[in-house]
C-alpha cells in the first residue's frame, strides 16, 4: 500500500508549493507576484495557474524593470500575461532615476541592482500590496537558507532575520499591523536542479537566453558579462568576444554572468546543472560585493 | 539522477561543538553537493582565520551575527540529492534557548538525527533532543556517535553509549532507533565505510538515510481534507464550476466515496477530483488536488471533508503539549489566536496541568509557569469547535499554533493529545 501511494520528490515539492499559493490567497487582500522572466519566477506563475484552475491566478504580476533587460526576457513576459490572462503592473528603475527617487552608480561595476529595493517598495505601496511572492530558494544564498515561506516584514521593509516568526507543520501566521507585508516564497525548498527536472517534465516554454546561443561577452573577476547594448563600459584591456553561452539565472544585464555552454534542449541543461561546479549564483555580481551582500540587501527589502 | 526520487525530511540535533557542522559539511562535500565556488569561499575563510585545512563547518554558515560568534541563532535549511532520494536538512542550534528552533525543525521532518560526543557520552543535551524528537513525533531516529577519531575507534566506547541512550530512550515513544559510530571530521561511516571499524557491522550514515522506509509516515487510513479555498472560475466554460482546494491530510479520497463535511455535517458524494493535469481516481496525503461534489453544500476555508464513519474529534476543549517560544511568558486565562490546518480561532489558556522539566521528564506541578522554551501541558477552551485528532495519530490535523494579538508573533506550538 505504502509504495504506491508514494509521490516522488518533483510532485511533493509541486504540492507543497500549490498548497503555500493557495495560503497566500486565502490569508491576503490582494497579493503580488514578483515576476522578473527568469525561470524561479514562470516557474511560480505555472505553479499558480495549476494551484487556481480553472479559475484565473488571483496575483497581479509586478516586474521590476531596471531599463537594463534582455529583449526575449521582455518579449516572454508580454506574451505569458496574454496567455494566462494576468495583470502586469511595472515598476520603473529608469523612470525613478528621472524623478530623483533614486541615484544612480557610477564606475565599471555599476549596476542598478540596489536601486531595485527602493522601486520595489514604492511599487508594493503604490499598489496597496499586502503580500509580495518571490521565486527565492534556500539553496541559492547562505542568507536565503535562514528564510521562512512567510516572511514578514515591517512597515520599512525589512526583514529581521533573528526575530523570524517560527514556521511549523503547515500553519503559516500571515497576521500582520496595517503597514506591514509579507513576502511570500512558494519555492523555498526547491534547488536549481530540482527547477529544471520539473520545467521539462511539464513541458513549460523558457525564454531562449536558457539554452546556448552566441552571445558577445567579456570575462571580469571570473565571469563572463553579456556587452549587449553597452550597458557595461569595457575597459581598455578587456577583449569582447563571441562565444557560445547560456543564462543559469536572468536578471539585469549589468549583473548577470552568462556561461560557457552548448546545452541546447532542457535534457541537456539539466545534464549539466547535475554535473555543475559553480553554483548558478556564482555569475551574480551582485553577490559578490562583500561575504554578506545578500543578508544587508535583503534586511533592507530587496526580493 | 531520475525523475523517481522520494523526498527525505531531516532534523540534526547536537550540542555545542558535538561537530554538527561539520558532520552536515561531510554529507554535503562527499556527496559532490558542494560547488567549487562554495569550497573556495571556505577555504579562502579558514585561512584567512588560520586554521589547519579546510574548515567544512563553515558550510553551514548563515547570518552575520552567527559567523561573528561561531554560533547557529535560526534553523537552516539545506538540500543534497542521491540518486535515489532528495534530501532536506533542518538544521537547528542545539543551545537550551533554541528548542524553539529545535521543535520548527522536527515538526515536518521523518529522521531526526542526534549527536553525540563519543569523549562525553549522553549528556542533558541529548536526552532533551531526543525527547523533544519523540514529542514531536520523529518516526525515525539516528543516534550519531561522533568523534570515535577521539576514542581510538573504540567499540567498547559506542557500546557504552548506546546502552546507556536505550536506557531512557525506551521511556520515549520512539519506534525506531539507529546507532552509528563515525567521525565526521574524517569522514567514517558518514558516506564512506570506515575501515578503522571493523566491529561495525551496520550501514553508513548516507546509506541509512537513503534507505529508511518512510513510506508509512503518512496517515492513508484516516480520511481528512481541510478546505484551504473555494475556486469559483466566474466563466462561461466553468459557469456552474465549485471547487474545494485543499491538501490531503489523511486518508485516500476516492471518485464516488460518500463523505462528510464539517461542521455542517451534511453529507454529499465526491463528484471529481480535479487538477490542472486532468481528473483523478484517488488522492492521498500530501496530494493538493480540488474536490467537486455532486450536491451544491456551502463550504468554506476551515470546514473538513471527511467519511461518515470516520470522524475527528469535535469540540471546544482541547488538551494540548504546548511548546512556548515567546519571551513574554505563557500567561494564564491569557487569549490567543489559534491556527489549527485552515482554521482560525480565538482561545483562552483554561489551565496549565503542568509544566514538563525536559531533562528528566518530571512533570511539576506546582511550579507552573510557562516561559520561553518550556513545554507544558494545557487545557485550551476555543471560540469555534475544531477539528482535531490525536497528534499521534496525525501530525496536520494534531497541531495548533498560538498567536499573541497585538504583536501577531506565534506564540507557542501545540500538539493534541
Amino acid at each position: 500500500m505504502s509504495s504506491t501511494y508514494q509521490l516522488n520528490h518533483l510532485r511533493e515539492l509541486e504540492s507543497e508549493s500549490i498548497f503555500v499559493l493557495r495560503e497566500v490567497a486565502a490569508q491576503f487582500e490582494n497579493p503580488a507576484l514578483l515576476f522578473s522572466g527568469g525561470k524561479d519566477s514562470i516557474l511560480m506563475v505555472h505553479l499558480a495557474v495549476k494551484a487556481f484552475h480553472p479559475a484565473k491566478i488571483p496575483f497581479t504580476l509586478l516586474h521590476v524593470d531596471t531599463g537594463h533587460n534582455f529583449q526575449e526576457a521582455l518579449d516572454y513576459r508580454d506574451a505569458l500575461v496574454e496567455r494566462i490572462g494576468a495583470k502586469l503592473v511595472i515598476g520603473s528603475v529608469q523612470e525613478a532615476i528621472d524623478t530623483g527617487m533614486v541615484r544612480e552608480e557610477k564606475g565599471y561595476n555599476a549596476t542598478r541592482n540596489y536601486l531595485q529595493t527602493a522601486v520595489l517598495l514604492k511599487a508594493l505601496e503604490d499598489g496597496k500590496y499586502d503580500a509580495a511572492l518571490g521565486g527565492g530558494r534556500r539553496d541559492e544564498e547562505k542568507a536565503r537558507a535562514k528564510e521562512r515561506f512567510f516572511s514578514h516584514r515591517d512597515e520599512f521593509g525589512q526583514w529581521d532575520p533573528k526575530n523570524q516568526r517560527p514556521e511549523l507543520w503547515n500553519l503559516f501566521n500571515g497576521r500582520k499591523h496595517f503597514g506591514e507585508h509579507f513576502r511570500i516564497f512558494p519555492i523555498s525548498n526547491w534547488t536549481e536542479l530540482d527547477v529544471w527536472q520539473y520545467l521539462a517534465l511539464e513541458n513549460v516554454p523558457l525564454p531562449s537566453l536558457y539554452f546556448a546561443h552566441e552571445r558577445e561577452v567579456l570575462h571580469r573577476d571570473g565571469m563572463l558579462l553579456a556587452t549587449e547594448g553597452g550597458l557595461i563600459p569595457v575597459r581598455s584591456d578587456e577583449k569582447v568576444e563571441k562565444l557560445m553561452v547560456r543564462c543559469r539565472t536572468i536578471g539585469d544585464i549589468t549583473t548577470t554572468g552568462v556561461w560557457e555552454s552548448t546545452a541546447s534542449t532542457l535534457e541537456d541543461i539539466i545534464a549539466e546543472v547535475s554535473m555543475a561546479r559553480q553554483t548558478e549564483r556564482g555569475g551574480r555580481a551582485d553577490d559578490k560585493r562583500s561575504e554578506t551582500a545578500m543578508e544587508d540587501r535583503k534586511k533592507a527589502g530587496y526580493f | 539522477m531520475t525523475n523517481h526520487t522520494e523526498l527525505l525530511r531531516f532534523t540534526t540535533a547536537g550540542s555545542v561543538d558535538d561537530g554538527k557542522s561539520t558532520l552536515i559539511g561531510r554529507l554535503l562535500y562527499d556527496s559532490k553537493s558542494i560547488f567549487e565556488d562554495q569550497y573556495e569561499a571556505i577555504s579562502a575563510t579558514s585561512a584567512k582565520r588560520g586554521e589547519e585545512g579546510v574548515n567544512l563547518a563553515l558550510l553551514t554558515d548563515g547570518l552575520k551575527a552567527e559567523r561573528e560568534q561561531g554560533i547557529t541563532i535560526d534553523v537552516a535549511y539545506r538540500y543534497f540529492a542521491t540518486p535515489k532520494r532528495k534530501f532536506i536538512i533542518a538544521d537547528t542550534p542545539g543551545h537550551i534557548q533554541y528548542t524553539r528552533n529545535m521543535v520548527t525543525g522536527a515538526s515536518t521532518a521523518n529522521v531526526a538525527l542526534i549527536l553525540v560526543d563519543a569523549r562525553q557520552g549522553v549528556v542533558e543535551q541529548t536526552r532533551r533532543h531526543a525527547f523533544i524528537a519523540s514529542l514531536l513525533q520523529i518516526p525515525h531516529l539516528i543516534v550519531c556517535i561522533n568523534k570515535m577519531d577521539l576514542v581510538g575507534f573504540d567499540e567498547a566506547a559506542y557500546t557504552a553509549i548506546k546502552e546507556d541512550f536505550q536506557g531512557f530512550s525506551h521511556r520515549l515513544d520512539v519506534q525506531d532507533i539507529d546507532f552509528i559510530p563515525m567521525s565526521a571530521l574524517l569522514g567514517d561511516n558518514v558516506v564512506e565505510r570506515s575501515t578503522n571499524m571493523d566491529w561495525y557491522g551496520g550501514s553508513t550514515l548516507l546509506y541509512t538515510l537513503e534507505n529508511v522506509h518512510i513510506g508509512s509516515d503518512n496517515n492513508f487510513i484516516d480520511c481528512r481534507f481541510p478546505v484551504q479555498t473555494v475556486i469559483r472560475p466566474y466563466s462561461d466554460a466553468y459557469h456552474d464550476y465549485r471547487g474545494y482546494a485543499g491538501r490531503v491530510a489523511g486518508g485516500v479520497f476516492k471518485k464516488g466515496d460518500k463523505v462528510t463535511v464539517l461542521p455542517s455535517g451534511f453529507t454529499s458524494t465526491i463528484a471529481k477530483i480535479d487538477t490542472y493535469d486532468g481528473e483523478l481516481e484517488e488522492a492521498y496525503p500530501p496530494m493538493s488536488v480540488t474536490l467537486l461534489l455532486e450536491d451544491d453544500i456551502d463550504i468554506s476555508r476551515g470546514d473538513m471533508i471527511v467519511r461518515e464513519n470516520n470522524q475527528p474529534d469535535n469540540g471546544q476543549d482541547l488538551e494540548v503539549m504546548l511548546c512556548w517560544f515567546n519571551e513574554r511568558p505563557l500567561q494564564p486565562n491569557g487569549k490567543y489566536a489559534i491556527m489549527h490546518t485552515t482554521k482560525e480561532a480565538r482561545c483562552m489558556i483554561k489551565e496549565v496541568r503542568y509544566r514538563l522539566d525536559i531533562n528528566t521528564l518530571h512533570r511539576d506541578e506546582e511550579q507552573k509557569e510557562i516561559k520561553m522554551n518550556d513545554i507544558g501541558r494545557v487545557l485550551l477552551r476555543t471560540t469555534a469547535p475544531l477539528l482535531t485528532d490525536p497528534y499521534r495519530k496525525n501530525r496536520i490535523t494534531g497541531s495548533i499554533i498560538l498567536v499573541d494579538e497585538q504583536t501577531n508573533e506565534t506564540v507557542a506550538a501545540g500538539m493534541v493529545i
